[in-house]
């Protein structure tokens, strides 16, 4: 069974609408894009189906990369559950998001180039998802950081967007500066980077404590995963992020890239599980997240910053599962929130395309009746979102909920408020956009079948993919601890998302004049939250300026002009200066010449004199 | 008086060899200079064959054999030089022929 | 009957070489070289080396010489104009040259105390066939080398004086 044609195939893509795509007419360049992804999805298919039921991990060994004497990192990808699962997600998302940008795109510049990208991505998330050992998986990594790069700078004609990538990008290095302390302390540890013998050398360590080598390991992975998958402190960059066109919001933002943090935590989790420092750690920082996200998303007006948000709050309760030992939830959740928050992007692109360009929820209103395919699809969403009962929502997120409750009561109970939170911003931003009268100026239309289409297949998947038991499933590598909770607690969330419903309703339905006088009267916490607790300016004033600052003065004007150019061009200088005093030896008269040709001879002879010659 | 001290014919050469020194260091035209290095090999030639009696070999005879012919090739070119200098600067003083300085 | 023909053409030797440094026109330099030339032949003679000093009287004196009295004829530059010397040259010349000598000289008796004679006829191996013949047996690369030097030189001093034909 061969497993390299998954990633080879969007590559493949990539290589043919990158190099030919500027001459293809845009029907052969759809079909590439979205055919190596179809092929891409149905090779996944056929090859778990081939494969069983992968109780063990499928090996598929393709090329020793670096040879280097004790050092080997071989290319190998290897399928197990987990990989499967990712596998599912990356290639059957992946290829509905495809199918809408197809649509979205239509009417963009840079056509070819856009599918070309999007391709490359799929070959990296791929190639990160299939990775055996930890060095492939960090190519896969930043490849993806590539990728995210590319596709949000995509109208680089627009200042914010290229400053938007930019930002993507180094936020993410500062991550990976991380991850790769945490891959070296790897190797130090366990002489190795293969998953399979890094973690059957872990099971036989002991448990740390408090500190060790494995915490530090843990703790450098999470930091590498706070950049990739946009938590606390790193989380700056996502909002941003929704320069770039919807569909990469929704693919990268929402459904893979993000989640690739996740995938790598639930990965080492044999390492994780022998460092509960770091376990806290990261479930302090998801929690953190999930809350301080949510608090944003409130009172956005931008209706891809509302779900941006939204994205690094659920991203919060993935690593709080993981943190509490829920590792099959998380993985669970990643899987149901690609379903509801891919389609709650593709829906607000709908919505967006509707309007003709125009983003803000303060403009819209009263397009149910307009738009009523993607409001229909976009409820669906929303109440996934909201984690009412039988939704996919809920079935993941409960999950995490009562296994927060099992390790530490006080997370439920900020994690129940947090979905509160979630329900209500969520369903005022839908409220706003499709009750009420229309507040905007243009001629909303619907949109075609190939953007409806991908949106309607999610809106089914976020009602009824929770009931596809990934736990379960995934009992054998990560096990599932039963939390024995109480039927209350297993029932606040649906209450809580029910009110956040509610509580929305009244807000920006019934009597839509409570917002503003709210927010008038809350004046300087509104403003607080609006601005994003001024943490874009905080960093900019702690952490930006003073590395540009440095970097002119003391690197530029000191070290690189001052000291590498003075010493190069004193070289010089010194050249001539020597060569000034030596030149007056050129004195043009013969006579001298001469006489320096016998002082010369003299002093040889003297010298062959004392030596000894002559014998 | 059968023979001479070999000594005095090396002190002889050493004393043509100083000449030749002197006339090349204190004159000023161009051809008395070279006329000076013609004197200082004739000097080591006599120092070769001298050396060549005392070790009763035929082999200083062949350098000195050598140093001649080096020294009419030396000749011919150097006063192709010099009458190329005379041509261009009209003057055979060394001192004039200084637009190498510095 | 030796020391008395090496005194002399010794003497003659020095007087000639004195003249060359001392005269200022160039011809009564080169007259005096080939007086140099001629009493070097004659202690060649006494040395035993016959070819030697055959080679001498006709290429030296004979070839090399008259090229430099036909060179300074064509230029006919005149006597050297003298010029005030230096203060260095004029005070520590003479002794420094003094100097060498004795130094020079002082080498030769400490390099050979015990000099030999040298009795004319007690070398008999200085002939032209036994010239010839390791020259042309043990020598015979340099010598094809110093005939490649001969016409390089040649060439060159057709090429260095060619203008002043044209």
């Amino acid at each position: 069974m061969n497993l390299w044609p998954i990633p080879i195939f969007p590559l493949a893509g990539f290589l043919v609408n990158g190099l030919f795509g500027r001459r293809l007419p845009k029907a052969v360049i759809n079909t590439v894009a979205v055919g190596s992804v179809l092929l891409s999805f149905l090779w996944v298919v056929f090859a778990l189906r081939s494969l069983g039921g992968l109780e063990t991990a499928f090996t598929e060994h393709l090329f020793t990369w670096i040879q280097s004497g004790s050092l080997t990192v071989n290319v190998d990808f290897s399928v197990d559950r987990l990989t499967a699962v990712m596998l599912m997600i990356v290639t059957g998302v992946g290829l509905l998001i495809h199918i809408y940008a197809v649509g979205y795109m239509s009417h963009e510049g840079g056509y070819y180039r856009f599918f070309s990208y999007l391709n490359l991505f799929m070959f990296f998330m791929l190639v990160l998802v299939l990775a055996s050992n930890f060095v492939l998986l960090f190519v896969g990594w930043e490849g993806v950081g590539l990728c995210s790069y590319l596709l949000v700078g995509f109208y680089f004609t627009e200042q914010f967007a290229t400053n938007a990538g930019n930002k993507a990008f180094i936020v993410n290095r500062i991550g990976d500066f991380g991850f790769s302390l945490a891959i070296f302390l790897i190797w130090r540890q366990f002489h190795s980077f293969d998953f399979a013998q890094v973690f059957s050398a872990a099971k036989g360590l002991p448990v740390e404590t408090s500190s060790g080598i494995i915490t530090a390991i843990c703790l450098l992975l999470l930091v590498g995963a706070t950049g990739k998958s946009a938590q606390i402190p790193l989380y700056v960059w996502l909002p941003d992020a929704m320069a770039g066109p919807t569909p990469v919001s929704a693919l990268i933002h929402a459904a893979t890239m993000v989640t690739a943090g996740v995938y790598m935590t639930v990965r080492s989790a044999t390492l994780f599980l022998h460092a509960p420092v770091a376990m806290d750690v990261v479930a302090i920082i998801g929690l953190a997240t999930a809350f301080f996200a949510a608090s944003i998303g409130l009172v956005q007006n931008d209706i891809k910053k509302v779900f941006a948000y939204s994205t690094v709050s659920q991203l919060g309760y993935m690593f709080l599962g993981v943190g509490v030992g829920a590792f099959s939830a998380g993985i669970f959740h990643v899987m149901t929130h690609a379903f509801f928050k891919a389609l709650l992007f593709l829906g607000a692109g709908s919505v967006i395309h509707a309007l003709g360009g125009d983003q803000d929820l303060r403009n819209m209103g009263g397009l149910l009746k307009k738009i009523p395919i993607t409001a229909a699809t976009l409820f669906c969403a929303g109440v996934a979102i909201a984690g009412l009962p039988f939704t996919s929502g809920a079935a993941s997120k409960d999950l995490i909920l009562e296994a927060a409750y099992a390790h530490a009561p006080w997370m439920y109970w900020l994690g129940t408020i947090t979905a509160g939170m979630t329900a209500f911003y969520v369903f005022r931003a839908l409220f706003l956009c499709f009750l009420g009268d229309y507040r905007g100026h243009h001629h909303p239309h619907e949109s075609p079948a190939v953007m409806w289409a991908p949106l309607a297949v999610l809106a089914v998947l976020s009602l009824v993919g929770g009931f596809i038991n990934i736990p379960n499933w995934l009992e054998p590598m990560l096990p599932v601890h039963e939390a024995d909770v109480g039927s209350l607690i297993k029932l606040l969330p649906f209450a809580a998302g029910f009110l956040g419903i509610g509580l929305a309703y009244v807000f920006y339905v019934l009597s839509p004049s409570i917002p503003d006088k709210l927010a008038s009267s809350l004046g300087g916490l509104y403003r607080l939250v609006y601005n994003k607790y001024f943490v874009d300016e905080i960093y900019d004033a702690a952490v930006v300026k003073p590395v540009v600052q440095g970097s002119r003065t003391v690197l530029w004007k000191g070290v690189d002009a001052g000291l590498i150019d003075g010493s190069v061009n004193g070289v010089g200088a010194l050249a001539q200066g020597v060569g000034g005093i030596l030149r007056l030896l050129q004195s043009g008269s013969i006579r001298a010449y001469a006489a320096w040709v016998v002082f010369g001879s003299v002093i040889v002879l003297i010298a062959i004199g004392l030596v000894g010659g002559g014998r | 008086m059968s023979g001479v001290p070999l000594n005095w014919y090396l002190i002889l050469s050493a004393i043509l060899f100083c000449l030749g020194i002197a006339g090349f260091l204190y004159r000023r035209n161009i051809i008395t200079i070279f006329m000076s290095i013609e004197l200082m090999l004739n000097g080591v030639n006599l120092s070769f064959v001298t050396f060549s009696y005392k070790f009763k070999q035929v082999d200083g005879h062949i350098f000195t054999f050598f140093v001649m012919v080096v020294a009419a090739a030396e000749a011919a070119v150097g006063l192709a030089i010099i009458l190329t200098v005379f041509k261009n600067r009209q003057t055979l003083q060394v001192d004039d022929i200084n637009s190498m300085k510095n | 009957m030796d020391a008395f023909l090496f005194l002399t053409f010794a003497a003659i030797a020095v007087v000639c070489g004195i003249n060359i440094i001392v005269q200022t026109h160039p011809i009564s330099s080169a007259l005096s070289l080939v007086g140099v030339m001629g009493a070097l032949a004659v202690l060649y003679l006494m040395l035993g080396a016959e070819f030697i000093a055959a080679a001498q009287m006709i290429v030296y004196a004979g070839a090399i010489m008259v090229l430099f009295v036909f060179v300074i004829m064509v230029l006919n530059a005149g006597g050297e104009r003298l010029t005030k010397r230096s203060a260095y040259v004029r005070i520590f010349g003479v002794p420094l040259m003094a100097m060498f000598l004795g130094l020079i000289a002082f080498v030769i008796q400490a390099a050979l105390p015990r000099g030999e004679m040298v009795t004319f006829g007690a070398f008999t191996r200085g002939g032209p066939a036994d010239v010839g013949r390791a020259l042309f047996t043990q020598y015979l690369l340099p010598f094809e080398v110093v005939s490649v030097l001969i016409l390089i030189a040649l060439i060159g001093a057709i090429v260095l004086a060619r203008k002043e034909i044209d």
